[in-house]
């Protein structure tokens, strides 16, 4: 990122390998009956996150976990005052979510204000039985009432810095660094 | 990261390659939300869209409204039999009558050609193509080559004949200056009189024998036969227009195989296409239909999600 230097890595690929594991069981822990159990991923990196605890709950229990993907760019509080139309990408949710234990999954949980447009958005496709919410990174600085159900790891940081997620599906890295401004 | 920079769309002339593609990837992004138990998103709440039609259409209208009212627009229909303007109010007075209302987007469909660039001068809105006398129909030609996508998976490369009444189509123009740009070429058919000069200009191969033109094409664009624009005769009767550019399966045969036929609709069966071929083309016109929807939202949301106080130059 332009501006920017890399200041710390706070999770390596053994890190992030080992926080999937945990979520994964603490999913498990919270609802047993996986029959109820749905994975929500929100675009971008929290597709790839959701894809790989749907793997691992499947080696833990032997069950696939029907696995949706949300683009919330449509229920963007900012959708008219940002310089331009953002990118619309998929959202593809094949399966009935009324009823279901929802875990919503994404990479960094920074404002709160993603959730809240996953949040409304989710309710357009259903009336699940409980949404939960599953970060890989919770970096404070929220702007809504909104907290996770489960996290993979707690990093104070500056409002200024940036966090940034990177996986191997699409960054060729695997890795969780925190880039600071070059005054 | 998508810049969407432009404020109105008029022609399709004016669109890049680029534009083009940006459309198409929030049209087939749009299409689940006509799956989900709510069918609607927050996009454009708080946005006014007037839909200005002062040429009578039903489809194309009724795609924009549903298309507006996906994305929680506010929408206005307009239209001049239920108007002022039989009382002479010009085109102009009401668009600035109409501009009091705070619109963001006009959907306009005019009988004048190439007018909207003029208007545009007289509001603040966003103005939206739906048809401009014998100019342009973007909306329609964009349908057209997204259908032709999804289909062929490509829009390069291929053959493309468009037949029947060149000279009051404005679909046809849109589709010509639309494939061109992805080079594909364009082949235009009909009777000597419904060609006009200027097309062999446009890089177009003109044909006036229908079993010539359609030789190994990949698509077929079939053009409805205006009847309400044939108050002037440009042949001389149905009969013979049928002989000689009504598609039937005899001349279909000397096409690519899986030649994709789209009509924009409505069809005169048996004028245009030989009603033997509805089966074949009726799935492709609802997937027209389905895609005009989609492709009107993505255009409505990049549009109508620009910031307010953009002093566009387009």
């Amino acid at each position: 990122m332009e501006g920017f230097r890399e200041k710390t890595c706070v999770l390596s690929n053994e890190g992030i390998k080992r926080a999937l594991y945990r979520l994964a069981h603490q999913i498990l822990e919270r609802t047993p009956s996986t029959e109820e159990l749905v994975l929500l991923g929100i675009q971008t990196r929290g597709v790839f996150l959701a894809k790989r605890l749907q793997r691992i709950i499947e080696e833990i229990e032997g069950v696939n976990l029907p696995l949706g993907i949300l683009d919330i760019t449509l229920y963007r509080d900012d959708l008219t005052t940002i310089d331009y139309s953002p990118v619309v990408k998929e959202t593809k949710i094949n399966f009935d979510i009324n009823d279901k234990v929802v875990v919503l999954v994404d990479d960094v949980l920074f404002t709160g204000r993603t959730i809240r447009a996953a949040l409304d958005e989710i309710i357009d496709f259903g009336r699940p039985k409980r949404v939960e919410l599953l970060v890989l990174i919770d970096r404070g600085h929220r702007e809504l009432p909104i907290r996770a159900d489960f996290v993979g790891k707690n990093i104070p940081t500056s409002q200024t810095e940036i966090v940034e997620v990177r996986l191997k599906e699409i960054d060729n890295k695997e890795e969780v660094v925190i880039l600071e401004a070059i005054n | 990261m998508g810049g969407w920079h432009r404020k109105h769309i008029i022609a399709l002339k004016d669109l890049s390659r680029k534009e083009i593609e940006t459309i198409f990837e929030t049209a087939r992004n749009f299409k689940e939300i006509a799956q989900r138990e709510v069918k609607k998103t927050p996009a454009l709440r708080g946005r006014t869209v007037i839909n200005l039609f002062f040429e009578s259409s039903t489809r194309t209208r009724i795609s924009f409204e549903l298309a507006a009212k996906r994305l929680s627009a506010d929408v206005l229909n307009f239209s001049p039999s239920t108007s002022s303007l039989s009382k002479g109010e010009s085109v102009i007075d009401t668009i600035k009558n109409l501009e009091s209302y705070h619109p963001d987007i006009f959907v306009i469909r005019l009988g004048l050609s190439a007018f909207l660039d003029t208007l545009k001068r007289y509001t603040q809105a966003s103005i939206i193509n739906a048809g401009d006398g014998k100019n342009e129909h973007p909306t329609q030609a964009l349908l057209d080559m997204f259908t032709t996508h999804q289909i062929k998976g490509t829009l390069e490369n291929l053959k493309v004949l468009i037949v029947g009444d060149i000279l009051h189509s404005r679909v046809a123009r849109s589709n010509i200056f639309g494939f061109q740009k992805f080079s594909s070429s364009v082949r235009v058919c009909g009777p000597h009189t419904l060609i006009p000069y200027e097309f062999e200009k446009m890089g177009v191969k003109v044909f006036y024998d229908l079993s010539e033109a359609i030789k190994d094409v990949d698509v077929v664009i079939m053009l409805r036969i205006q009847r309400e624009r044939q108050k002037e005769v440009f042949f001389p009767s149905i009969r013979e227009y049928v002989e000689k550019f009504s598609l039937n399966p005899q001349r279909l045969k000397k096409a690519k195989d899986n030649c994709l036929i789209m009509h924009p609709g409505p069809i005169n069966w048996d004028v245009e296409i030989s009603s033997s071929l509805k089966k074949r083309l009726h799935p492709v016109i609802l997937q027209q239909v389905e895609n005009g929807l989609a492709i009107r939202m993505a255009i409505l949301y990049l549009i109508g999600t620009q910031k307010k106080s953009d002093e566009d130059i387009n």
